[in-house]
């Protein structure tokens, strides 16, 4: 059955969009094929594996089970829209410096996610991490280091007055 | 001892210095083929089967050709009307065929291929095509596989010739065992008869799939010059390029396969998955094709074998062992794929590495109509480490032994021969066991006792629980014969490039590579570009698998390096007017050895030999290790590998009473890596096989329903995440550098998976007496074997006890 399609505006990463979309259109497919924005990627299309973590209005969404009219009239944040003027967000800095990636297919999805964390939750505990990232898979199993990233990055931001 | 190599002499390797893809991958900039858009491309989707076994009675792909946007529909009848093409492909038998010619073999068999201008369009198309099957009685288990007169898979088998150690294989005729490895050392019924002691048991791991989060991927296209692209998600850029050429018939040269950043492998990404299809789409429309996996589909591509194991011992009063018997059954799946070097490789290391005078060991690759199982990191080995380890502590408990002390007095030490009759070298064992067994405090309480339950309260409601403590050994051998080429390119200003056909799937090989090729040159790690898998370029290598690109592409692009050096010392002694020898290599610069400060910048050197700007120097080198195959009779080899490399794991478990559930509460695991090339790395590779095989330990399993896989997705199927991270784990590493590694170099990539699961289950045993067999270690499971554990218990547990003599 043909989809309908239908016009949307939408903020990405700071940049107004307006596009046609057909109504079955996937947020993640808006961002991977409309936009060229392909940090964020697609490990399991059943919203499980959380590598599609986009941010919508700041809060974390899994862009394989939104669709993209959802998004429409709303702010989507992708892992392309965190370094500022060519420098890495303090989250980005702290997963290179703990090394919070392996294979990295999982990691824009993860990054995404420890920014939706200290946002919400400054200086969140052990548990606290392990609670907000169990919706996150990294097969490579690097989740020891992506722990010390999370804490890496908050004392980062703190120092920085955020 | 460990040392972390930040000597004087090693300033590039032996630290853990940071990621050269670091920034790429935070920013989610680095390209995975999943990425990859060619102009004009096309995307297609395959028409599988629903049935396990059944003949291709009449295929209509009439409505799919005609479908709106579709550009080709092939199906097998067409692959064997067309000329010069060979339809079967495979690294041990070309059994597979590109797409399904006389029958289907298992749920998910590929039967026709749509290329389409777009993903939708595709798998509509293909659910158009209509095929009829006459369907064949199947045999859905090992057990079905083995019987006199069962169905079989495969009528005819050809060999494939890739590689050397795989050409001898013979397939048993009219039956469904491909391959049969037979070991055979000293005489085990002997042995047996003497024994003191005979323990008898079966053991099995399920089928589990490797979850990489990129799904296989590759996009194919034909250039005006007739050379085949191939940009793929292959651990195997080399083979591929090998079996492309040999299918369609092309010289290697019009070949190339290029492998961008791998979004993860653990073995499901060897060999050739969906490059011949995908070429062949490309090849008939004469457009760029791209052929990317749906998660349900990556499930049914390849998987880890599901495993049965009998393994009998007999031991002397005194607890030596005198004998193992082990019968090895693997569930290969309907195409053998990499299945009988696994069923060989495993095989040889069934009966543990212990000194056992009489060894008879039976490894059988059977054809079953399942999907085909493959490599997963490991390769098999865990699966035969879950039964020998298993039994070992058995053992142990059974004579009232503590099995730390019980494994350190049997196993094998430096020189001592191995079941294959090959000398043990560089392999720190015991080692091994003792640094995990300190880590969990072995033998302050727990080991192979269940004390009384703690109080345990959870939200204020007590919880009854046991707790106990386990360990276990494994050990794997490096593939040999193996083969790795590199080429190292040193450019005027000081920087460097490696060309190597190693695949960087997040286990750090660009920065091990740069790390190596800086320390002999004296240049910076982050001016180290490695070149990514091109076969236009990059020459031959094995495989990204089996823990050998350390030892094997690090010998190679050391030597390249060196090459590289002898040329700049050569430059640079006729102009320091100094013996060569004399000469070295750091910070950018060439000088005296006893006289720093007489020397040359790179830049200087450069300037003496060339009268250009930004020129090169240029060194390659093929490193290659060889072997004796094992003899076909005994599985006897002098040399069956350069290369062993070991591991332990330690663990602390709690045991819920009531709902049966084990908590891995302390874990830890210990690897000898011969020296470290970059320590974190060898930690997180160690670390993260570990979590992985913990995972798989306690919940992983493919369930299979009428040869129909049932739990075939992320939401069905349970892989580790952050919440089954034990509390307390700890990756250790130990160091026996060996001889011929790059700076005493072994590999690490597999080394933490081996020993996981019978480290669990033998905790698991000291906190509750029972003794699981079968993987997973379910909450069900642990509670139907506490209920069976008093009746008859020596009885089930299969142990034959007899008196002396």
């Amino acid at each position: 059955m043909e989809a309908m399609e239908r016009q949307i505006r939408l903020t990405v990463n700071g940049q107004e969009h307006e596009l046609t979309i057909r109504d079955n259109t996937l947020l993640l497919w808006l961002l991977r094929d409309d936009l060229k924005l392909v940090g964020t990627r697609e490990g399991c299309g059943t919203g499980v594996c959380g590598a599609c973590t986009v941010l919508l209005d700041g809060r974390p969404v899994n862009s394989c089970l939104t669709l993209a009219a959802q998004a429409a009239g709303h702010h989507v944040t992708t892992i392309e829209g965190l370094a500022t003027n060519g420098r890495l967000h303090p989250v980005q800095e702290a997963y290179i410096e703990e090394r919070g990636f392996q294979c990295a297919f999982c990691t824009s999805g993860f990054i995404m996610m420890t920014k939706a964390l200290l946002d919400e939750i400054p200086n969140p505990s052990e548990e606290e991490v392990r609670e907000y990232l169990s919706e996150n898979i990294c097969r490579c199993a690097g989740y020891p280091d992506i722990l010390r990233a999370v804490q890496n990055a908050s004392r980062k931001l703190a120092a920085r007055g955020r | 001892m460990t040392r972390t190599g930040e000597g004087r002499d090693a300033r590039a390797v032996g630290r853990s210095v940071p990621r050269v893809d670091g920034a790429e991958k935070v920013t989610g900039r680095a390209a995975y083929v999943t990425d990859c858009v060619v102009p004009g491309m096309l995307h297609a989707a395959l028409l599988r089967s629903p049935l396990p076994h059944a003949r291709i009675r009449r295929i209509d792909a009439g409505r799919a050709a005609t479908h709106p946007g579709v550009s080709a529909v092939v199906t097998g009848a067409d692959l064997v009307q067309m000329p010069g093409l060979d339809p079967y492909f495979g690294p041990a038998f070309q059994d597979q065929a590109i797409l399904a010619i006389d029958k289907v073999r298992f749920v998910g068999d590929p039967v026709a291929a749509v290329a389409a201008a777009t993903r939708e369009a595709a798998r509509e198309a293909a659910q158009l095509i209509e095929v009829e099957y006459e369907e064949l009685s199947a045999v859905l288990d090992v057990q079905a596989a083995l019987r006199a007169g069962a169905p079989l898979v495969h009528e005819r088998l050809r060999p494939s010739q890739a590689f050397a150690d795989l050409m001898g294989i013979e397939a048993e005729r009219q039956t469904n065992v491909c391959y049969h490895f037979k070991l055979r050392r000293g005489d085990v019924e002997r042995a047996f008869a003497e024994a003191a002691h005979v323990f008898e048991d079966t053991y099995t791991s399920p089928a589990a799939q490797h979850a990489p989060l990129e799904p296989h991927v590759t996009v194919a296209w034909v250039t005006e010059g007739g050379l085949l692209h191939v940009t793929s998600s292959t651990q195997s850029p080399s083979y591929v390029r090998l079996s492309l050429a040999r299918i369609f018939g092309l010289p290697l040269s019009k070949v190339r396969v290029t492998v961008p950043y791998l979004g993860g492998g653990y073995g499901a990404k060897t060999y050739d998955k969906l490059e011949p299809v995908t070429a062949l789409l490309a090849l008939r429309t004469r457009r760029p094709v791209k052929l990317q996996l749906t998660r349900e589909e990556e499930f049914v591509t390849i998987h880890k074998h599901a495993v049965t194991t009998r393994i009998r011992t007999g031991v002397a009063a005194d607890g030596r062992l005198l004998a193992r018997e082990v019968a090895v059954y693997w569930d290969s799946g309907a195409y053998a794929d990499i299945a009988p070097r696994v069923v060989h490789k495993s095989g040889y290391t069934a009966a543990g590495p212990y000194a056992i005078p009489n060894v008879k060991i039976d490894s059988y690759c059977v054809y079953t109509n399942r999907p085909p199982a493959g490599a997963f990191r490991g390769f098999g080995v865990p699966q035969v480490v879950w039964a020998y380890e298993s039994q070992t502590d058995a053992i142990a408990t059974r004579l009232g032994l503590d099995p730390v002390a019980y494994r350190r007095a049997h196993l094998l030490r430096e020189g001592d021969l191995f079941a294959t009759g090959t000398p043990m070298r560089s392999l720190a064992v015991i080692e091994c066991l003792d640094a995990v067994a300190r880590e969990i405090e072995w033998g302050s309480g727990l080991a192979g006792s269940s004390p009384p339950a703690p109080e345990v309260r959870e939200a204020g409601v007590p919880r009854r629980v046991l707790r106990g403590k386990g360990v276990a050994v494994g050990i794997k051998a490096a593939l040999a014969p193996s083969i790795s080429g590199a080429t190292v390119m040193l450019n005027a200003d000081g920087s460097a490039s490696v060309l190597s056909s190693t695949v960087e799937m997040g286990q750090g090989s660009d920065t091990l590579l740069a790390q190596i090729v800086a320390e002999a040159l004296g240049v910076r790690v982050p001016d180290v570009q490695v070149v990514h898998p091109d076969t236009a370029v990059t020459p031959y290598d094995t495989i990204t698998a089996a823990t050998r690109s350390t030892f094997h592409m690090g010998n190679a692009v050391l030597q390249a390096a060196a090459r590289v050096r002898e040329q700049l010392f050569a430059i640079a002694s006729d102009r320091l007017e100094v013996d060569p020898d004399l000469l070295r290599a750091r910070d950018g610069r060439v000088f005296v050895a006893e006289a720093e400060d007489r020397g040359l910048t790179i830049p200087e050197v450069f300037g003496a030999a060339f009268q250009a700007a930004g020129t090169t120097l240029v060194g390659e080198a093929v490193y290659q290790t060889s072997a004796i195959p094992t003899d076909h009779e005994t599985g006897q080899s002098e040399r069956v590998t350069v290369m062993w490399f070991v591991g332990a794991s330690a663990a602390e478990v709690e045991v819920d009473l009531e709902t049966g559930q084990v908590r891995v509460l302390r874990f830890a695991t210990a690897a000898d890596v011969g020296r470290p090339i970059n320590p974190h790395h060898c930690r997180q590779q160690i670390l993260g096989s570990a979590v992985t095989s913990i995972g798989q330990t306690l919940f992983e399993c493919l369930h299979f329903e009428g040869g129909q896989l049932t739990n075939g997705s992320f939401l069905d199927y349970m892989i580790a995440g952050y919440r089954d991270v034990p509390p307390i784990i700890t990756p250790i590493i130990v160091e026996r550098a060996h001889p011929e590694g790059p700076y005493g170099a072994k590999g690490v990539g597999e080394t933490g998976a081996l020993s996981v699961a019978a480290a669990i289950g033998n905790a698991v045993h000291a906190a509750l007496g029972v003794r699981l067999r079968d993987l997973p270690l379910t909450p069900e499971r642990v509670l139907q074997a506490m209920r069976e554990r008093e009746p008859a218990r020596a009885a089930r547990r299969g142990q034959v006890e007899r008196g002396p003599g």
